[in-house]
């Protein structure tokens, strides 16, 4: 078959479509966005009756995905790393539940932070679950890997994760596709209890997957992800874990090191390939894209043994992507002069879209908090995040989805006065609602700004979770009718919007201000899809 | 044939559009290749670039390495500079010279281009101007793209294809200006090599 051009994503989404997946469950995330819209708008998963939608947020999508397995079909659930940590509950606990349909759960990490807020290796969550993890070293593994996934998930009845980094996810290339597999029949768990971790229950699902600890082990010694190549220079061995392996090879144009390499893109890590180069190698550099997890277990607590080189002791730059110079630099190659950046190049940080409607949401909020001063908004994980920079500076927090409500709960109940959230609509669906339930709870007194652009914004535009719903479920949670107030957030408002805006903060207790003007990106999308319709129609 | 080209702009620029253009060309030659992008945060107002790798022989890195860039294609002063180390001794530098300032600190444009054509290998033209003259300023980005043609080693006639394949859908017309841009560029760019001989 001919090899179609996928990012590192739509070859996960593709490969999904193609090994008889029914499901695919996700909230939009950078960088795993790509993976659940490639099958959305895929005519071949909608011909297939594939399930491919967005969810309130990673939990919830986990959970959706852990019923379709239960139901006995295939399904995915993606996320970016810190999107696991939402769904941090159901993923562990699949690992004892174990899975009926194959189950996989795609887990995007971003070193070096191009679009989040931390670097966190997801690696060791597969650790933690003691499931089986396979990292992708380039975009055709990513495809098989997604097959093999399935079949080691059913083999095993475990979640399987796929691990792959922002370089990966978002890099294309050829990738070759396999024959199609039918979808999985509707099939119960055969025993019914299977998914009931009630404690004496819960307990023998334990033991079964720590006796299957070696299987899985034994599963990556054999995997054709994994393998040894042998050369002549024993100084030296280098382990090199997914996508490393590709910046190893970069330095070495004939794609032959001089030292015996050890490629891991399967774990639990294979322990009789690592010991064997271990012990026929003088020292070791250790090659990984994101924390140092090998190289910490190579080195032990002691660092007694053989040398063991890489993010801990310096050769690798403990934070930060790798690239084929870093890598090259750790094996002692020498490097060509470069051309240095020219002074007169400053940064160009990203920005709130000319016409964003958070724009006058922000500067009208700045207005009204003159008199009070600054360092009273909490805020959350959007576009409007960007409202931390010049010539707003508009925020002083940015944690994870939702904390921006239950923050400000914390600092108002803390005797701070006035307090303000600001937070996105669809982060708000996401993880947004508890917080304010908390704050009803208690007669917080915060002022909830719900920047409402009726989209994802950040992520490229996905539908919100939130739409038609905000005055509802707000009502719902128990805020006074009367201080849910809706704005536009327009220039020409800004008078109105403002005596608004200072009326519920100066009220005593929870209020919720809605400022609802859709984001400028999807409306121009909307505009000229609506006008290549007229011009279209009338051609 | 081995090309390693870093594409640089700023998010909404349409720099994705020439490596769509370029990319569709070197798979019909029957290339590998490879092609990082910047997704996300970035591509609201801030730098963007993108690594695309062609190859005969299969390729390892995603990224390119400092210092092995055949080309650099910006389609904005300033972006095209901040690329430099990633350039190789013999690289050539493809750029707009059209500042996009949404940024209060932008340097001198004077400035600017001068360093830029101190360069030993450049070829800097106003694309949104020739793009304008082709149909719409829209199509700067092809304009640079067929400034750069002469380095990609990819004949005219597959460029055409590769537009005619990309931009169909959008129509006839978008095709026949995006390919009149494409030929403005490379005009100047031979133009300029010219003068260089």
């Amino acid at each position: 078959m001919r090899a179609q051009l996928l990012l590192g994503d739509e070859a996960i989404a593709q490969a999904g479509i193609d090994a008889g997946m029914s499901g695919i469950y996700a909230y939009p995330g950078t960088p795993s966005t790509e993976i659940t819209e490639y099958v959305i708008s895929s005519g071949e998963a909608h011909d297939k009756g594939i399930v491919a939608t967005w969810c309130a947020n990673e939990k919830t999508a986990a959970e959706a995905a852990l019923g379709m397995s239960y139901a006995g079909k295939r399904v995915m659930t993606c996320m970016k790393h810190v999107g696991l940590n939402v769904a941090a509950d159901p993923f562990i606990n699949s690992a004892l539940t174990g899975a009926n349909g194959g189950i996989l759960f795609v887990v995007a990490d971003d070193p070096s932070m191009h679009s989040s807020q931390n670097e966190q290796d997801s690696r060791f969550f597969g650790k933690f679950a003691m499931i089986p993890v396979l990292e992708p070293s380039n975009q055709q593994e990513a495809y098989d890997m997604v097959f093999t996934g399935f079949e080691l998930s059913e083999k095993y009845q475990v979640p399987v994760m796929i691990r792959i980094t922002t370089r990966l996810a978002h890099s294309r290339a050829g990738v070759v596709r396999q024959p199609s597999l039918p979808p999985n029949n509707l099939k119960l768990p055969e025993n019914l209890k299977q998914f009931i971790l009630l404690p004496a229950l819960a307990r023998k699902k334990y033991q079964a997957l720590l006796e299957m600890q070696d299987a899985f082990c034994r599963e990556s010694e054999e995997s054709r992800y994994c393998s040894f190549s042998q050369a002549d220079d024993h100084s030296l061995g280098v382990i090199a874990c997914g996508l490393a392996y590709n910046y190893l090879m970069e330095n070495f144009p004939d794609r032959n090191p001089p030292f015996p390499v050890l490629k891991i893109c399967q774990y639990p890590a294979p322990a009789g390939l690592i010991s064997h180069i271990y012990n026929t190698c003088d020292r070791l550099l250790v090659l990984e894209e994101g924390y140092p997890l090998l190289e910490e277990l190579l080195k032990g607590m002691l660092d007694k043994g053989k040398p063991v080189h890489g993010r801990l002791d310096g050769s690798i730059p403990r934070a930060g992507e790798l690239n084929p110079n870093i890598v090259g630099k750790a094996l002692g190659l020498q490097e060509d002069p470069l051309t240095p950046v020219p002074p007169l190049v400053v940064p160009r940080p990203p920005s709130l879209c000319k016409g964003c409607p958070h724009i006058d949401s922000f500067l009208g909020l700045n207005e009204i908090l003159e008199q009070h001063g600054k360092g009273r908004v909490f805020s959350d994980i959007g576009c409007y995040t960007l409202g931390a920079l010049q010539p707003y500076d508009a925020i002083n927090s940015c944690v994870d989805m939702g904390a921006s409500v239950t923050m400000a709960k914390g600092a108002a109940d803390a005797g701070l006065k006035p307090v303000i959230a600001v937070i996105g609509d669809s982060t708000f669906t996401h993880s947004g609602i508890t917080g304010l339930l908390d704050a009803v709870n208690d007669q917080s007194n915060i002022t909830v700004i719900i920047l409402d652009n009726a989209t994802t914004a950040m992520t490229g535009g996905q539908p919100s979770a939130a739409m038609n719903h905000l005055e509802d479920i707000c009502k719902g949670v128990g805020v006074e009718e009367s201080h849910i107030r809706v704005i536009k957030p327009l220039h020409k408002l800004h008078e109105e919007n403002t005596r608004i805006l200072r009326e519920e903060i100066d009220y005593e207790g929870v209020s919720v201000v809605i400022a609802r003007r859709e984001c400028i990106q999807t409306l121009n999308k909307r505009m000229r899809e609506k006008f290549k319709n007229k011009a279209s129609k009338t051609a | 044939m081995k090309k390693d080209i870093i594409l640089a702009g700023v998010g909404g620029q349409g720099i994705l559009s020439i490596a769509a253009i370029i990319g569709y060309a070197a798979i019909e030659s029957g290339l590998f290749l490879k092609q990082a992008e910047v997704h996300g945060m970035s591509q609201r107002g801030g730098d963007v670039q993108s690594h695309l790798r062609l190859s005969a022989e299969p390729i390892a890195s995603d990224l390119i390495p400092y210092g092995k860039a055949d080309l650099i294609i910006s389609v904005e002063p300033m972006e095209s500079l901040r690329y430099l180390p990633y350039l190789g001794a013999k690289g050539w530098l493809v750029t707009s010279t059209k500042p996009f300032v949404n940024i209060p600190n932008y340097p001198d444009t004077d400035l600017l281009l001068a360093t830029i054509k101190g360069l030993p290998r450049s070829v800097a033209l106003d694309a949104e101007d020739m793009a304008a003259a082709a149909g719409t300023v829209k199509a700067a980005n092809m304009v640079i793209l067929g400034a750069a043609l002469p380095f990609l080693g990819f004949p005219v006639e597959k460029m055409k294809n590769a537009i005619q394949a990309v931009f169909g859908k959008k129509g006839e017309e978008t095709v026949k200006i995006n390919i009149a841009a494409l030929l403005a560029g490379l005009n100047f760019s031979n133009q300029t090599l010219n003068q260089h001989i």
